[in-house]
């Protein structure tokens, strides 16, 4: 219309007005991008961080997790137990044991740290992310609802054909193969006639060494 | 008694294209530009998307407050959105949308005269509106709303000029009954200045400095709430329906069209209009605002010459047939 400067040389004048025109309308014939999210569900990729769940039977409250959160949004309660040593004469283990394990989704950012520092694989993300509130206060997970999230954690994604075994592979078969060899003990004695084997002995509870420090937190 | 019953239900056939036209493309609008920009537009309001967007919007509308500024002049401030939509009104009523006697509301003779003059006192209410807000932003809308409209009616009666003087009418149901085919690609630059102008003079992008909003909030209509600004609102789209009906009945044969008979003129009427408000959307949705130097420019030194070629072109074909 008005003569402005075309960039691409001589052109044919309104050639650049045709073309806006053809890019609406070839982006109208087109499908829209626009989601009907709470109609349809949105596709997400499988590795979506949606909500952080909490395999608790893997958790030594280590505190790495909420030592690491930038925004301090993890709550660790516990204590600690004592078990009977596992063989007789053993030494009495300390154990911690998990009170309180939450995560204040109001806090959170998503930064997904405490998953990568967690070493023995207690926190996952879960590609799920419909846990709005209305009072704030019940953003804050406690670990019944984390264990719940773990329910929807995907599985890992496979391997790549060409990959090496991963190590828990071979520790699991190791100890698989243990248990089947002592299977195989038990039958071969079972089927064996030998009379009286002396039962183990059942350990002992051992005398509490006095000397034996409170796992580091003596005074 | 046959003409009261005539009369009432042409009234009302008119109050009912009046009302439901603008909407069908107000709505066609959302759902176009929606479509062209990727989107889906309005989905929930009726049910089945979105159809009734727009009367749920007339709902809010009407429960809003209407405010009139305190230092507004009062009677014009409010009179202004009916002088915006009223012309229009009286526009529709004598556009020809069947053949013969019966095929428009009301037949005027000087039709051409009648319907460009009306039209003019649709642009009236947005000067009124901007005067009479006392509002910086509402008078510079204003303003440029009456630049806007002293460079694009004067293309715009040209190119009607040129079809009447191609009809030896300024009737519109005469000039539709000259109508030939071909006066099709001898009035095509006739048609795309007047429909230009007749953008201009709606302030429909890319044509809407008068109501820029991103940088005079809302031009003239800044200070309108409720009601008032609705009426602003359907005038504009009114005004489309308008301005294709228009431009369908004076450049595009109006009710002609290869197949049906006249019974079905009315048909290819309104086709030919919602075409072309296709297009007016497709236009707004493609293309940015034009500046103010911009939008004179474009008058003034291609629209007015291009006008003024036409008719000389439309005398040299009307002599020479002669």
């Amino acid at each position: 219309m008005t003569a402005s400067p075309q960039p691409s040389g001589r052109s044919f004048p309104g050639s650049g007005l045709a073309k806006g025109l053809a890019v609406t309308l070839r982006t109208m014939t087109k499908k829209t991008v626009t989601a009907q999210y709470p109609e349809t569900q949105p596709d997400l990729p499988p590795r979506t961080r949606g909500v952080i769940g909490l395999f608790e039977e893997n958790c030594t409250v280590c505190m790495l997790c909420a030592r690491e959160c930038p925004d301090w949004c993890i709550y660790i309660d516990s204590h600690k137990e004592t078990v009977p040593p596992a063989a007789p004469g053993g030494r009495e283990r300390s154990r911690n044991v998990l009170d309180r394990f939450a995560i204040d989704f109001s806090l959170c950012m998503y930064c997904g740290i405490c998953i990568e520092v967690c070493p023995f694989d207690a926190l996952f993300w879960s590609p799920e992310f419909e846990y709005a509130e209305t009072d704030i206060r019940d953003l804050t997970h406690e670990r019944d609802k984390l264990r719940d999230w773990m329910w929807t954690v995907p599985a890992p994604p496979a391997l790549v054909p060409a990959a090496e075994e991963p190590k828990e592979y071979a520790a699991a078969r190791k100890s698989a193969d243990r248990t089947a060899a002592q299977q195989a003990a038990e039958a071969a004695t079972a089927a064996r006639p030998e009379p009286t084997r002396p039962e183990p002995a059942r350990p002992e509870p051992t005398q509490p060494k006095p000397d034996r420090p409170e796992d580091g937190d003596a005074r | 008694m046959n003409d009261v019953l005539d009369v009432a239900l042409r009234l009302l056939v008119l109050l009912v294209a009046f009302l439901v036209l603008p909407l069908v493309v107000g709505q066609a609008e959302h759902k176009t530009m929606a479509h062209m920009q990727g989107r889906l537009g309005p989905m929930y309001a009726g049910g089945f998307h979105g159809w009734a967007q727009l009367m749920a919007d007339g709902v809010k509308f009407v429960q809003k407050e209407d405010i009139v500024p305190a230092e507004a002049d009062r009677r014009v401030f409010q009179l202004a959105p009916a002088v915006a939509l009223l012309p229009y009104l009286l526009v529709l009523a004598v556009l020809p949308v069947g053949p013969g006697e019966s095929g428009s509301g009301v037949h005027v003779d000087a039709g051409v005269f009648f319907v460009l003059a009306v039209m003019g006192v649709g642009v009236l209410g947005s000067l009124m509106g901007g005067w009479a807000s006392a509002n910086k932003y509402s008078l510079l809308g204003g303003l440029r709303t009456a630049a806007q409209l002293l460079a694009y009616e004067l293309p715009m009666l040209l190119a009607a000029a040129s079809v009447a003087m191609a009809a030896g009418t300024v009737s519109l149901s005469g000039i539709l009954d000259g109508f030939q085919w071909w006066w099709l690609p001898w009035q095509i630059v006739g048609a795309v200045v007047f429909f230009v102008a007749g953008l201009a003079e709606l302030q429909r992008p890319p044509f809407d400095m008068p109501v820029a909003d991103s940088e005079i909030i809302f031009g003239a209509y800044t200070e309108y709430t409720g009601l008032r600004f609705a009426f602003f609102l359907l005038a504009e789209y009114a005004g489309i329906v308008i301005l294709c009906g228009l431009t369908t009945v004076l450049f595009l044969g109006g009710w002609h069209g290869p197949w049906g008979g006249d019974g079905l003129g009315w048909v290819w009427t309104l086709l030919k209009t919602a075409v072309l408000a296709f297009v007016v959307i497709w236009l707004r949705v493609s293309f940015p605002r034009m500046r103010e130097d911009q939008l004179q420019e474009l008058a003034w030194t291609i629209l007015v010459p291009l006008a003024l070629a036409q008719i000389a072109l439309t005398g040299i074909v009307k002599v020479a047939i002669q």
